[in-house]
């Protein structure tokens, strides 16, 4: 692999690293003393993926503009990775009008139809629309390829196991991208599924399927360069399950009480950005090139925030406004009264 | 022996206070220990113990056979308590988030809520499925919903809303123990989990021995001589506060269905007898729903009684993220005061 592409990982996943720990602190900020989720610049829930960085990263490295994503509830570094505007989406978390769907969305629900990006808060229910976008691109016999993103807790869900059938019979350009974290809130994955390698499930649809060990950038970039490729190339869909880790709760506010305190610790030990960083090292980047790339990603995540919060919030009203783009008259906030029925009696 | 609600089973009487799903939790608890049929399957319901603490502590008790953690495959596991309970079990399954349905909603409407009357009565289907419901602490279009209407439209499920502690305890009773299937939406700003605070009025006494609160009584919450506000569920406090805001000139009475199906239309129908002006608040979408059904049962028992109706509720649009938006769209104190005075005609 070039060091050019090393480098581009790094500096994204460093991104992405940065971008959460940035919203960590502004999350919390209103959050104190007592942890109301509903309070702070940042209300609602949060899911962080600080420890999922190669994934994002080490796959969308081979996605270009035209190509799908689909993203599940813990979508920022994906997101970042895919390139969907950093400004607008942080206004989006913030609930600002400036935000890319004008705070009508939130952070589980991001959509950048620039780079073809969208999320959904609903497990696994991003399979199916990237087997459309794969669908479309074939019909219309393009070479754009699509990818949906889930966690190890989502390939139980049907919407899961009935897209890679659609999708493999179909020969579609799709890839699924499972990123196990071992942990489905307080699930751990042993409980929940007798099988180990989630590729696994793409034995029984006859599809591809592949996994990579290790949370390592350069190996996820390795499988994932032979998936896309072989969706573009027009043979077929491939599931590929990347194994990452979960630094932080489910979501902000997650007690994390179920979960042992060795396994978290191990979690933080393993960062596939460090192991990253060693490699650019061997291939002769030194501190100097490192800290520059770690200032570049420190400087734009701390434009995004500061820009996200000078943006105004949305007028209450326009929460009436999108419900269709060709909006049928009078049937938004009408008051009906009935008055002096029963008068003449 | 469970003793059914009266006059004189008074909350006071019981001598310390629960939150919403203590109760809750505490009703599962004694039926669980009374029948050894009865068992708890969802997402996160063991160690979590509930993501909104519904049932917390339960595992420590009757362990993982009872207390079920299972795969996010909600077709899969609501379907396998409708079979569980056509084989006779007493099964509980926890949807997260009532906006999952969807997912799972064939097993739901198809079956849960079908089999009973497409077999003519030869099978039941003796389960609850419970489900967080509801909004106010901004998590968008996909985690806010009560979708209470949905519920409650399609034949064959009993819907039930607990607004209080006492209440979510004897209604939960009554819901495991009933004979069909039963569908009880626990409202999360009302749960009194950590992270998520509830306002003062769902925390209440709790008698320490079970109850039940039989469905189809709607519960007079404050008793009022000019305007009927009937709800459920959250909106009954704000309803209530709302009241107690306007006290000086209007005498409010409020009515809290506990349940939508049965639904308690006589209890409605005194009240606007009494009234003659009819408010419907609701924390679901506006057409098509709970406001409308409400309404319309009181109109076809005659329009003589109806000097005015108002209805509050979500307007047609799901529900956004933002806070400024999120409040705009989902009824407020001032929402609900303004249409009693419009009712009133004071506006």
């Amino acid at each position: 692999m070039a060091v050019i592409e090393l480098q581009d990982m790094y500096e994204n996943m460093v991104t992405a690293r940065q971008y959460e720990e940035r919203l960590q602190e502004e999350y919390m900020a209103g959050k104190q003393p007592a942890f109301d989720i509903s309070a702070g610049p940042i209300p609602g829930e949060l899911h962080l993926a600080a420890g999922h960085e190669a994934a994002g990263a080490g796959v969308c490295q081979h996605l270009r503009d035209d190509d799908t994503v689909t993203a599940p509830h813990r979508p920022h570094h994906i997101a970042i990775a895919k390139g969907v505007d950093l400004k607008r989406m942080t206004a989006e978390i913030f609930g600002r009008e400036s935000g890319l769907s004008g705070g009508k969305g939130g952070h589980m629900h991001l959509f950048d139809p620039d780079v073809n990006f969208a999320c959904s808060g609903i497990i696994a229910e991003g399979c199916p629309p990237a087997v459309g976008a794969g669908l479309a691109a074939k019909k219309r016999n393009t070479d754009s390829v699509a990818v949906a993103f889930l966690g190890e807790g989502a390939i139980d869900q049907g919407a899961f196991l009935e897209s890679l059938n659609l999708a493999s019979v179909q020969h579609l350009p799709v890839v699924f991208v499972v990123e196990d974290n071992d942990w489905a809130i307080s699930m751990p994955k042993e409980r929940v599924t007798d099988v180990e390698n989630g590729a696994q499930r793409a034995d029984g649809f006859g599809l591809q399927g592949a996994r990579v060990d290790a949370d390592d950038a350069v190996a996820v970039s390795d499988a994932a360069r032979e998936a896309v490729g072989r969706a573009r190339d027009g043979n077929g869909p491939t599931l590929l399950e990347v194994q990452v880790h979960r630094r932080m709760g489910h979501f902000m506010g997650d007690p994390e009480a179920y979960r042992p305190a060795e396994d978290k610790a191990a979690a933080e030990q393993r960062d596939s950005i460090e192991r990253l960083e060693a490699d650019l090292r061997a291939h002769g980047i030194d501190d100097e090139e490192i800290d520059d790339m770690r200032s570049r990603a420190h400087d734009r995540v701390g434009e995004a925030i500061e820009w996200a919060k000078d943006q105004p919030e949305p007028d209450p009203d326009n929460a009436y406004e999108d419900v269709f783009v060709n909006p049928p008259s009078g049937v938004t906030d009408s008051e009906p009264s009935i008055a002096d029925t029963g008068g003449d009696d | 022996m469970a003793q059914q609600e009266n006059d004189d089973t008074s909350e006071q009487q019981a001598g310390r206070s629960l939150t919403m799903s203590r109760a809750m939790v505490e009703a599962i608890a004694h039926e669980m220990r009374e029948d050894d049929e009865v068992f708890y399957m969802g997402e996160d319901v063991a160690d979590y113990g509930g993501i909104f603490d519904s049932t917390e502590g339960l595992l420590e008790e009757f362990g993982r056979d009872r207390i079920m953690d299972v795969p996010i495959s909600e077709t899969a596991y609501i379907g396998a308590a409708v079979g569980a309970a056509q084989a006779g079990m007493r099964p509980i399954a926890e949807l997260m988030f009532v906006d999952f349905f969807g997912v799972g909603m064939d097993q739901i409407y198809n079956q849960l809520a079908k089999n009973t009357y497409m077999s003519g009565g030869s099978v039941n289907v003796p389960m609850v499925l419970t489900a967080a419901v509801g909004g106010t602490y901004n998590d968008a279009a996909q985690h806010s919903q009560t979708l209470y209407g949905t519920f409650a439209h399609l034949p064959g499920m009993k819907v039930v809303v607990p607004s209080t502690a006492y209440d979510a305890k004897g209604l939960m009773h009554n819901a495991i123990r009933d004979d069909d299937p039963v569908v009880y939406m626990f409202h999360k700003r009302l749960m009194g989990i950590g992270w998520l605070p509830a306002p003062d009025g769902p925390k209440t006494g709790v008698p320490e021995d079970d109850y039940t609160i039989p469905f189809g009584s709607a519960d007079i919450k404050r008793e009022g001589s000019d305007v009927t506000v009937v709800t459920l569920g959250l909106h009954v406090h704000r309803a209530l506060e709302a009241a107690a805001d306007l006290a000086d000139d209007v005498d409010v009475e409020v009515v809290d269905l506990r349940t939508l199906v049965p639904l308690d239309t006589e209890t409605i129908r005194d009240s606007v007898a009494k009234t003659g002006h009819l408010v419907v608040v609701d924390e679901d979408y506006r057409s098509y729903g709970v406001t409308g059904e409400i309404i319309a049962s009181v109109a076809e028992a005659g329009l003589d009684d109806l000097d005015a109706v108002e209805r509050v509720a979500l307007p047609d649009v799901p529900i956004p993220y933002a806070r400024p938006m999120e409040d705009e769209v989902v009824p407020g104190v001032d929402d609900i005061a303004a249409a009693v005075r419009a009712a009133r005609g004071d506006e």
